[in-house]
């Protein structure tokens, strides 16, 4: 039976909220709505109201609640309604959700999922289509995941759950309706590896979120210009598989990283910098990047402009080829 | 749309705040608070404030002497933390801010180990779950979130704690004590925002954080009572938190308490009040001193003589010692230590540059 993203993400809620009593989960309009995605469709009915819940309308209370609670025992998994309302809730997260276990020379425990839709693509109004995953990956003590497929959606949440340190989920709400044969429950490669998801010689896509699809066509499309591309679903952003890079780099030789969010100080910056201090000699190009521009993201009628598509990646890849 | 809008009355602040002793240790009985202490208590208000100001006063020195990087002092504010945090049971749980060396000391957290984000040698160096006693946080007003967090936490399996948050006036503008008690009142969460109204944040006065009645006003708008009690008067702190406390572990949910203080010290070591705050102010303000005012009630009451007096002052004097002792040329911190309790697992490129610093150490190439 097909299942979305969506119904994978929400699966692996219950799959864990059922395993574990202590698993709770919250956010605004999470509980009796289901979320304004439906990703927790079902589980306030399943589960109760104190193991599934609407919060106040605040992003920062949401965070900081969710580290008291885990401080008392809890394994809360937040839900930021959407990328761009994440702000509010930026201090909890940077000062006292990634710190904590730190600060505490590891008295404290913080396993807190904070689940954020993100990425844009499906002509929302202004705020929802953000991309803000560079910030959490700049910030030690935060793990980073994001799923490129229905059955990592289902894992890596389960993994994540699992997980004693914080991690921020970022889920590509474009990619929520994706489809996949997938049996659940499922479990694939552990979270911190990246994965190759198409072989190939010519050159590497690294990619992940709501651009692994993207570049898998785009990959496609290149098969008839003769090119054979592989494609790397980093699927975690913070640690990054630098050994997954680096094999890759060393089979292609030639690296277009693509991803959403705004190309200045993005997570292609690290990737190109970890290959040219890895794999130098292996280059037989320089990294090129494919991403949203340096502009605040654009109203919908013109998201199709700012957004990576197949065009600008074989763009890219043609003068990485061409070099 | 009509609904019932309930009454608000009960939750506004009273006129007076609640004041149960006079400078010159008069007690005035109060039917709403009642007192429960008996002398054994009484006198062990006392000693913990004094042992709180001898360690509060050993802290300035250790930072004069460049043992400390920098200090906040409590001075002044000794009734405020002492009362409140004798209101409740070792179970209770107390999330403080950076200035709550009284109530660290009425839970024996080790004041070595607290002073040692002074020191800069750790970021902390107590462990929260051996006495209840949360984290100092820097980020004003955060820690309430956590307060409220956990209390509902409690909450979730009827567990009969109670939590409480300290902060200060400059506080009460930042957002997250406002969603903190905006979560608290929905969810009925026995969690105690206490107030400590120093009437300054650093430099900026009260009168520059708002434009509310009184600070306890503002927990009306979210369906807390809002308390005031004479912040210098340790019966009155402890009176009115206990009542609270009782309440909260009851089930009828948060509040808010303001206590009128006064900050005796500069904000830290690093301030320097003559910018902002006159002589004349300070000197007025020197008369409200709660130690004084206990010490003047407790020999009302034939609770305080020489005995007492030499021991009590005995103990700061050891305790003082301790601390000094356990600060002074104590290492730094362990720079190994900067990668542990980052990571559970941590990754193949943080190892490398954990093992850059030790090869560093090690005075290898690095
Ligand atoms: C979010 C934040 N902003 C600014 C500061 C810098 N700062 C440290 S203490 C302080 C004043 C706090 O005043 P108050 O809340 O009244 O507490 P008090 O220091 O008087 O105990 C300021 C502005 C900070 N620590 N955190």
């Amino acid at each position: 039976m097909a299942v979305t993203l969506a119904q994978a993400i929400n699966a692996a809620l219950a799959d864990a909220m059922e395993a574990d009593d202590r698993v709770l989960m919250f956010g605004e309009d999470v509980g009796r709505l289901g979320g304004v995605f439906r990703v927790t469709d079902g589980l306030q009915a399943r589960f109760g109201e104190q193991r599934c819940f609407d919060t106040p309308l605040a992003e920062s209370g949401i965070v900081g609640t969710a580290i008291g609670l885990a401080m008392y025992g809890w394994r809360p998994i937040a839900e930021m309604q959407f990328d761009g309302f994440t702000y509010p809730a930026f201090e909890q997260i940077v000062s006292h959700l990634a710190k904590m276990p730190n600060r505490s020379r590891g008295t404290v425990k913080l396993p807190v999922t904070i689940r954020i839709p993100y990425g844009g693509g499906i002509g929302a109004v202004e705020h929802h289509s953000e991309s803000p995953e560079a910030y959490w990956a700049h910030t030690a003590g935060l793990k980073v995941m994001t799923p490129g497929t229905p059955e990592d959606g289902y894992s890596m949440m389960r993994a994540a759950i699992a997980d004693d340190d914080p991690v921020i989920f970022m889920e590509p709400k474009r990619r929520y309706w994706m489809k996949s044969e997938a049996e659940l429950p499922v479990e694939t490669e552990p979270p911190r590896q990246a994965v190759v998801r198409r072989e190939g010689t010519d050159a590497t896509l690294v990619c992940y979120g709501p651009m692994v699809r993207t570049a898998l066509e785009a990959a496609e499309a290149a098969d008839d210009e003769g090119w054979s591309l592989e494609v790397l679903d980093l699927r975690s952003l913070a640690p990054l598989d630098t050994a997954a890079l680096i094999d890759s780099v060393e089979r292609t030789g030639r690296v277009i990283v693509i991803h959403e969010a705004a190309m200045t100080l993005g997570l292609g910056a690290e990737v190109a910098a970890r290959i040219q201090e890895r794999a130098f000699y292996h280059l037989e190009s320089p990294v090129l990047r494919v991403t949203g521009f340096d502009t605040p993201y654009p109203p919908a009628k013109l998201e199709e402009y700012w957004l990576p598509d197949v065009d600008r990646i074989l763009d890219a890849v043609e003068r990485s080829l061409r070099y | 749309m009509s609904e019932d809008v309930p009454e608000a009355i009960e939750l506004l602040p009273p006129s007076e705040p609640v004041h149960l002793l006079d400078p010159d240790g008069t007690y005035h009985e109060d039917p709403d608070h009642p007192l429960d202490l008996d002398d054994g208590q009484l006198r062990e208000l006392y000693r913990l404030m004094v042992v709180t100001r001898k360690v509060d006063r050993e802290a300035i020195n250790l930072q004069r002497q460049g043992q400390l990087g920098v200090y906040a002092s409590c001075m002044g504010q000794e009734a405020a933390q002492v009362g409140s945090a004798y209101a409740l049971t070792a179970a209770d749980w107390i999330f403080p801010s950076y200035r709550e060396l009284g109530a660290a000391l009425v839970r024996e957290v080790d004041a070595v180990g607290l002073l040692q984000l002074y020191r800069g040698t750790w970021l902390s160096d107590h462990d929260p779950y051996v006495h209840n006693f949360g984290l100092m946080s820097i980020p004003i007003g955060t820690q309430a979130l956590h307060a409220t967090g956990f209390a509902m936490g409690a909450r979730f399996e009827d567990n009969p704690l109670v939590t409480m948050v300290y902060f200060g006036d400059g506080g009460t503008s930042e957002g997250d004590p406002h969603e903190a008690m905006t979560f608290a009142g929905v969810f009925k969460a026995p969690v105690i925002f206490f107030v400590q109204n120093n009437q300054y944040a650093i430099s900026v006065p009260l009168k520059r954080q708002t434009a509310a009645p009184t600070l306890a006003h503002k927990a009306v708008g979210y369906g807390l009572p809002g308390y005031r009690c004479d912040g210098n008067d340790v019966l009155a702190t402890y009176a009115v938190t206990r009542k609270a406390v009782e309440r909260a572990r009851s089930g009828e949910g948060p509040a808010f308490i303001e206590a009128l203080t006064y900050r005796m010290e500069a904000h830290t070591t690093s301030d320097d009040p003559t910018r902002y705050r006159s002589k004349e102010e300070l000197e007025e303000a020197a008369k409200t001193d709660p130690i004084a005012r206990m010490r003047n009630y407790l020999t009302q009451r034939d609770l305080y003589d020489d005995t007492f007096e030499n021991e009590v002052d005995e103990q700061a004097k050891d305790t003082a010692t301790t601390v000094r002792a356990g600060i002074y040329d104590a290492p730094h911190g362990d720079p190994m230590e900067l990668f542990e309790h980052v990571y559970r697992d941590p990754s193949g490129y943080f190892e490398e540059q954990r093992e850059r610093l030790r090869a560093e150490l090690a005075g290898g190439e690095g």
